[in-house]
């Protein structure tokens, strides 16, 4: 969309206006990101500029032992992975076998896969708190997994679906014609090509579980305590640079995620471009 | 199942060979589903099943019927005149009397007061002025009318059988504002007492405020990244998904720091000397546009740009070669073909935000609660679960038929492609 040289006043006029409003959209997107970065360095307790000074007290705060941080971090640590783990493993099943055959009623099959990601998660948590309150998982870390794994599932079957969508099913008979078990055709002929699906299906139920509030303030007593529950009471009781230094870490993970998932995908368009 | 249909001898007759195919089609059929069934069996378990008895307490009316089974059938058999007769009295002080142990009193107290204010207080002073269990009451009626005057009233005992059946249109009634009156035709609720038609309206106002904030900034923002050089386009989109990737707590919070009164935008805003003193921009409705806008632009964002990505830009310039005015050309060129791509995100944007609570909670004021609020406030602080399960599945049958509406408009797996 270069400005072609022979462009009136008002077409030039109009071009930079363009540019102009993209360009304040795009820092409207990233100042809230970057500004909270060099408040965590901060040696004041405020959370203003000009800083004070320059100090790392906010990461000493953070990662005291004794501190409610590096439980809810720990407590996060163990639930993310696990319920990851279960969503990907459910997931991908779930999106071969929707993918191997047609069958009566898939559409809907499918949609109910999908559903947990598009239900208000005030409803997923007030239901499952009167479940878990039954069946005795209220306040433990089984129903904080089983949670997360509900919420995270439908982004691995989407995207493992996605992948799947390219994958010739031809190869899992001529695995099975040669005399290879089901089991190996897919850890030898399908998983490798579908790789990229499940890791970045599970990144984004990664991404779900570290970063979940609503369903684990119902379902999770302070044991308990994930970092999502440790932020949001700390932003509402009190906002301290303590928030900002843990905000900075959590923006580090992001980036990682984000340059995962980039390279995923060019990963995945090189593969494709060399086949077609 | 390959495997067998190759290792049968090739010299078989026709039919045979068609039931065995028949029969591998079947086979894979049933393997296809046993690889679903275990996510479908999960699902069904720990979400659709506790959704669906959470939804069953909007209706839900048992409490009476549970603690006292025999008033219950009794007063329904009643015809509402008069007062019950005197074996429902009977049965009703011992069930009164016995609905101490195991919290039933509290349960049937609760449920009563949504009737009127008054029926706890009435069970717990007719419970103390009970006469003890052993003692044999020939005149219930007169027995429990000398104890509180309000059993001989014909009120009291309409309002208890009120609770009886088993089931209540009264939260659903209530959450749209509505009420059934003393003859039981349904009717609007006093003026002063209508406060959810609001909280509906209000959640209408902002997801729809926010969506259509989101289309206006997002819509310009994808043309861009999308007619631009990919090496360009590629850098400037790091700068939709890093925020789209980062914590949603993380941008509460920045937007708080960013918009408190003497954070950053306020300070800008007096340093330029277009403000005296500092606005309040956060803890009320400004704060929670800035920070949904933000959380949810990446949204709308996404899906335009990959419908804007196939768009080919030879149908706009073959416009303005052949004398379209370049506005003219972009308006009935280009936007038509982008239709798809707008209606995916709007309504993308526009459930999610429907749904949305931990930000208003955040950045919001007590005027900015959405509906979510109310059903984690009935939930947690008021006990009321059928309000909650009320308010619940009016949201979640409003999002449902969205998303019925956006499956129908985009294949789902647009969603999170790129």
């Amino acid at each position: 969309m270069a400005l072609p040289p022979y462009a009136s006043p008002v077409e030039r006029l109009w071009f930079w206006t363009f540019r102009l409003l993209c360009g304040l959209v795009l820092l409207f997107l990233i100042t809230p990101v970057l500004v909270i970065i060099p408040l965590s360095f901060s040696s004041g307790s405020f959370l203003t500029y000009p800083l004070p000074g320059v100090s790392l007290r906010w990461y000493a705060a953070i990662f005291d032992t004794s501190g409610p941080w590096l439980a809810a971090l720990k407590n996060s640590l163990i639930v993310a992975p696990l319920a990851t783990l279960l969503a990907m493993v459910l997931g991908t099943l779930a999106a071969v076998g929707l993918n191997r055959a047609d069958f009566p009623g898939k559409g809907m099959l499918l949609a109910l896969l999908i559903s947990p990601m598009v239900v208000p998660l005030v409803i997923v948590a007030v239901g499952m708190y009167f479940f878990f309150a039954q069946v005795g998982l209220l306040n433990s870390y089984t129903g904080l997994v089983l949670a997360h794994t509900v919420l995270g599932v439908p982004f691995v079957v989407i995207t493992v679906n996605a992948t799947l969508q390219g994958f010739d099913f031809n190869q899992v008979r001529a695995g099975a014609s040669l005399g290879a078990s089901p089991l190996r055709v897919f850890f030898t002929v399908v998983l490798p090509q579908i790789v990229p699906g499940v890791v970045s299906g599970g990144l984004f139920a990664f991404a779900t579980s570290f970063d979940e509030v609503v369903v684990a303030l119902f379902i999770a007593s302070p044991t308990e305590r994930t970092l999502p529950i440790q932020m949001f009471s700390g932003i509402r009781e009190n906002i301290s640079p303590a928030i900002a230094a843990m905000a900075t870490i959590l923006i580090l993970l992001s980036t990682l995620l984000l340059v995962t998932m980039e390279l995923l995908r060019r990963r995945s368009e090189r593969l494709k471009g060399s086949v077609e | 199942m390959t495997r067998s249909a190759a290792s049968t001898p090739p010299a078989r007759p026709a039919g045979n060979l068609r039931a065995q195919l028949r029969r591998a089609e079947r086979m894979r059929k049933l393997r296809a589903v046993a690889l679903v069934a275990p996510l479908a069996l999960f699902l069904v378990i720990v979400f659709v099943v506790p959704i669906g008895s959470m939804l069953w307490r909007s209706v839900d009316n048992s409490e009476l019927a549970s603690v006292m089974p025999q008033t219950a059938a009794a007063l329904q058999q009643w015809d509402g005149t008069g007062l019950p007769d005197e074996a429902a009295m009977a049965a009703f002080a011992a069930e009164l009397r016995d609905s101490r142990r195991g919290g039933g009193l509290g349960r049937i107290g609760r449920r009563l007061n949504y009737e009127d204010t008054g029926y706890r207080g009435l069970l717990m002073r007719t419970l103390r002025g009970l006469p003890a269990a052993g003692e044999s009451i020939d005149d219930w009626t007169t027995a429990l009318t000398e104890i509180d005057a309000a059993w001989g009233e014909t009120a009291t005992w309409l309002g208890i059988q009120r609770t009886a059946p088993p089931t209540t249109d009264r939260y659903m009634l209530a959450s749209l504002d509505l009420e059934r009156g003393a003859d039981g035709e349904i009717q609007r609720v006093d003026a002063g007492d209508r406060l959810y038609q609001a909280v509906f309206q209000r959640t209408m106002v902002i997801a729809g405020g926010v969506t259509l904030i989101c289309l206006a900034l997002g819509f310009p923002l994808a043309y861009l990244l999308a007619t631009l050089p990919a090496k360009t386009s590629n850098l400037l989109m790091i700068l939709v998904l890093l925020p789209f990737w980062t914590s949603l707590l993380v941008r509460t919070a920045a937007w708080i720091i960013l918009l408190q009164s003497n954070g950053l935008a306020n300070q800008s805003l007096m340093a330029l000397g277009l403000i005296e003193s500092p606005l309040q921009l956060v803890f009320n409705r400004i704060g929670v546009f800035f920070a949904m806008v933000h959380i949810l632009l990446p949204f709308m964002v996404l899906p335009l740009y990959s419908v804007m990505k196939g768009i080919s830009p030879s149908y706009q310039r073959a416009a303005v070669s052949l004398g379209a005015h370049p506005f003219a050309a972009f308006w009935q060129v280009y936007v038509p073909q982008t239709v798809s791509g707008v209606a995916a995100g709007t309504i993308l944007v526009f459930i999610m935000a429907l749904g949305y609570y931990i930000t208003p909670a955040l950045v919001g004021g007590p005027a900015d609660q959405m509906v979510s609020y109310y059903v984690a406030y009935y939930t947690n602080t008021t006990n009321n679960w059928g309000m909650a399960a009320a308010l619940g599945s009016i949201l979640l049958v409003v999002t449902l038929l969205l998303y019925l509406v956006y499956h129908r408009l985009v294949n789902r797996r647009q969603l999170i492609r790129r």
